[in-house]
């Protein structure tokens, strides 16, 4: 049991452990579940998934796992095995089993055998003697589970089904990919916090506390600062209307998350170039329509901009005057940039496409060299770059 | 060991109830995670009354700080009272100021403890709090003693979902997210507060709730709480259900709406949304 069910939820992306493993085993010899397959299954959900974003992973790998436990007309028992049950409540990771392991090159090299034998199997029809957990075949099927209990990789029995919680898939709409996760996009953000007091007096300043005190002949005289807050500011423009927009989108969303990072934050869209008009909303555009200029006078110099977008676009749509693709644009978008990047001396450019096609496209080198090579890629190591540039 | 269930006042998920009685069971933290309002501070009232345990609360602000929870010391107090010549200066225990975690471990039986909107906080402050929700202890520095828990807490978290949690945290936990509820389940959790509640008002009722949410430019969708405190308006303003049955979110405002829609962009959106249908429908 212990190997094919968490290696294959592993596979599946969701990061359960062992620890885990472990604390599942240990509320099943609790009896928190019962003898219930659905409790099972609640159960075995609340102690290996951390995030509803995995939820739907968990429900498939389970889908796939538990069909051994189905009768062969494809009804799903209500009851575990008494049998498999006895063997999981007995079962918790032996000295042999961690052996075994081991001698597979431990748990990494495991996943990864694990792995290529699952994407072997994809698109097959028949079991053969790779498929992952057929007794004595596969190095997977040496793990102890009771073998007409669990299994992963076995051939679809056609005829079903009774409903089942985890075949239902509720949870589909909240898994989404998190290569950029909004935890790891605040770490790298933090680089940017910059440091200030200001607020209500709340902290002792003991440096003027002592000084105070001293003058004062050693009768106490009490000094209190501010508590040190974070105080950076930081100005999104963001290029939205077309090819743009799905990145647009999760860029947004990861700001927004790492919102408590910042003192302020603040998001207004342009179209391929930024010119002498910006707008907050997208779908109300002409309703939220400001004045380039105006934004500069509403944020001052200690704003940090950040541009994202993928800055490809034809030429004459930075350079020249009128060169716009949606309206007449008296100054052309190279003077808007030079503008904007003297009024935010903090400034970078995020830009989804991959780094080394950059220079293949002309009006990127463009925007790179208005940028004054401050452009970033949108990747972890991009935004930790930006960051370190912004926070200088 | 008394079991968690479902209760007349609150619709427990057999889900939840497993979630819930694992975490009892092993003595390990349980991290809800869901929308606002879909009952994630209340269900730690209900576990404690439940388990009969009395309940400690640590609402967390985004300015909460870790050790907050465990005690602070009041140098500050100590040094005012040593120019002022008081003796309780003497004794630096005078000086500590007890958390609510302390105040969990020392109590004399078993107590749940909500460590409620855990995301507000700074982002490593549940990685601060790790080894002493493992251990169930932690050392006083100034009076170098050791606050160990007499009985483990049962320990509920709570996040509205704002922030992703620290992996070494999360491994500790057990974990249940509270969907929204589907109709059926809103209907049996609004029973549970207005037992006596007209059927044909509910059913209308809730028509107009789930339309209005499934309009998505709504900068804060209404959650259980706004629909029962509109229910509770309509029933005090003796609201016949016809009046709200035109009151599909598309082609005009329901009634009371303020109870639904907090927000002002949310009611002007609404009011325009309703002004377009009537003028393309009349
Ligand atoms: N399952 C439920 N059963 C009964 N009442 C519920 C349920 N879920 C939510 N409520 C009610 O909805 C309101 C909001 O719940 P609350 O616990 O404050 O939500 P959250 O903490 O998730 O934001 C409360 O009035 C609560 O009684
Ligand atoms: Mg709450």
């Amino acid at each position: 049991m212990f190997a094919p069910f968490i290696l294959a939820l592993r596979a599946a992306g969701v990061p359960a452990s062992i620890t885990e493993y472990l604390a599942l085993l240990r509320a099943m010899k609790e009896g928190v579940a019962g003898f219930s397959v659905d409790d099972f299954y609640h159960l075995s959900r609340a102690a290996l998934v951390k995030d509803e974003r995995h939820l739907d992973r968990f429900d498939r790998v389970f889908g796939e796992i538990f069909k051994g436990l189905e009768s062969p007309t494809g009804e799903a028992p209500r009851e575990l095995p008494a049998e498999w049950l006895r063997k999981i409540a007995e079962k918790t990771l032996t000295p042999e089993e961690m052996a075994q392991i081991e001698a597979l090159g431990g748990f990494d090299a495991l996943m990864e055998a694990l792995k290529k034998r699952l994407e072997e199997q994809k698109g097959r029809h028949q079991g053969g003697s790779k498929w992952i957990g057929t007794a004595g075949t596969s190095p997977f099927g040496a793990y102890g589970y009771n073998p007409e209990g669990v299994r992963i990789g076995q051939e679809e029995s056609r005829h079903r089904r009774a409903t089942k919680v985890w075949d239902q898939r509720t949870f589909r709409d909240l898994d989404e990919d998190e290569a950029l996760s909004s935890r790891n996009m605040k770490v790298a953000l933090r680089r940017l916090r910059r440091f200030a007091r200001t607020g209500a007096a709340t902290e002792l300043d003991i440096p003027g506390t002592i000084g105070a005190t001293a003058r004062n002949g050693g009768s106490l005289d009490l000094h209190m600062v501010p508590e040190r807050h974070n105080a950076v500011k930081v100005l999104l423009l963001m290029d939205i209307g077309g090819s743009m927009d799905d990145h647009i989108r999760i860029c947004q969303e990861l700001f927004t998350a790492a919102r408590s990072e910042f003192k302020h934050l603040e998001f207004w869209y342009f179209h391929n170039c930024p010119y002498e008009r910006v707008w907050r909303t997208n779908r109300r555009r002409s309703e939220t329509e400001r004045p380039m200029m105006e934004l500069m006078r509403t944020y001052g110099p200690d704003w940090r901009l950040v541009f994202v977008g993928d800055a490809t676009m034809g030429p004459y749509e930075i350079i020249q005057p009128g060169g716009s693709v949606e309206h007449w644009n008296e100054e052309s978008g190279e003077v808007w940039m030079n503008r904007l990047t003297r009024h935010f001396r903090k400034a970078a450019w995020l830009n989804p496409i991959d780094k080394d096609h950059w220079r293949y496209t002309q009006s990127i080198s463009i925007m790179q060299r208005l940028m004054e090579n401050r452009m970033h890629p949108l990747t972890l190591a991009g935004l930790e770059s930006m960051a370190r540039e912004l926070a200088r | 060991m008394a079991q968690f269930k479902g209760t007349d006042t609150y619709v427990a998920s057999r889900e939840l109830e497993v979630a819930v009685n694992a975490a009892v069971a092993l003595q390990r933290p349980l991290l809800v995670k869901g929308e606002p309002g879909t009952g994630k501070t209340v269900l730690a009232h209900e576990i404690a009354a439940a388990l009969g345990y009395p309940l400690i609360e640590w609402h967390v602000k985004s300015t909460t700080k870790a050790q907050q929870g465990l005690y602070e010391y009041d140098a500050v107090s100590r040094l005012r009272d040593g120019q002022l010549g008081d003796p309780r200066v003497h004794d630096i225990a005078n000086y500590i100021v007890r958390g609510k975690l302390w105040d969990a471990f020392e109590a004399d039986a078993p107590v749940v403890l909500l460590i409620d909107e855990i995301d507000k906080a700074d982002i490593e402050f549940p990685n601060d709090l790790l080894l002493e929700l493992d251990r169930m202890q932690f050392f006083v520095y100034e009076t170098r003693k050791t606050i160990a828990a007499k009985h483990r807490p049962v320990v509920i978290i709570t996040s509205n979902n704002e922030k992703e949690l620290p992996d070494a945290f999360l491994r500790r936990c057990f974990f249940h997210y509270i969907r929204f509820p589907d109709r059926e389940t809103m209907e049996m959790i609004v029973k549970a507060h207005y037992p006596e509640i007209r059927q044909d008002l509910l059913r209308e009722a809730l028509n107009v709730f789930f339309d209005i949410r499934q309009v998505n430019e709504l900068k804060k969708k209404p959650a259980t709480s706004e629909l029962l405190d509109w229910l509770k308006l309509l029933t005090i303003e003796d609201m016949p259900p016809e009046a709200l049955r035109s009151s599909d979110a598309k082609t005009a405002i329901p009634p009371l709406y303020g109870a639904l829609l907090k927000n002002e962009q949310d009611v002007h959106l609404f009011e325009r949304l309703a002004f377009l249908a009537r003028r393309r429908g009349g």
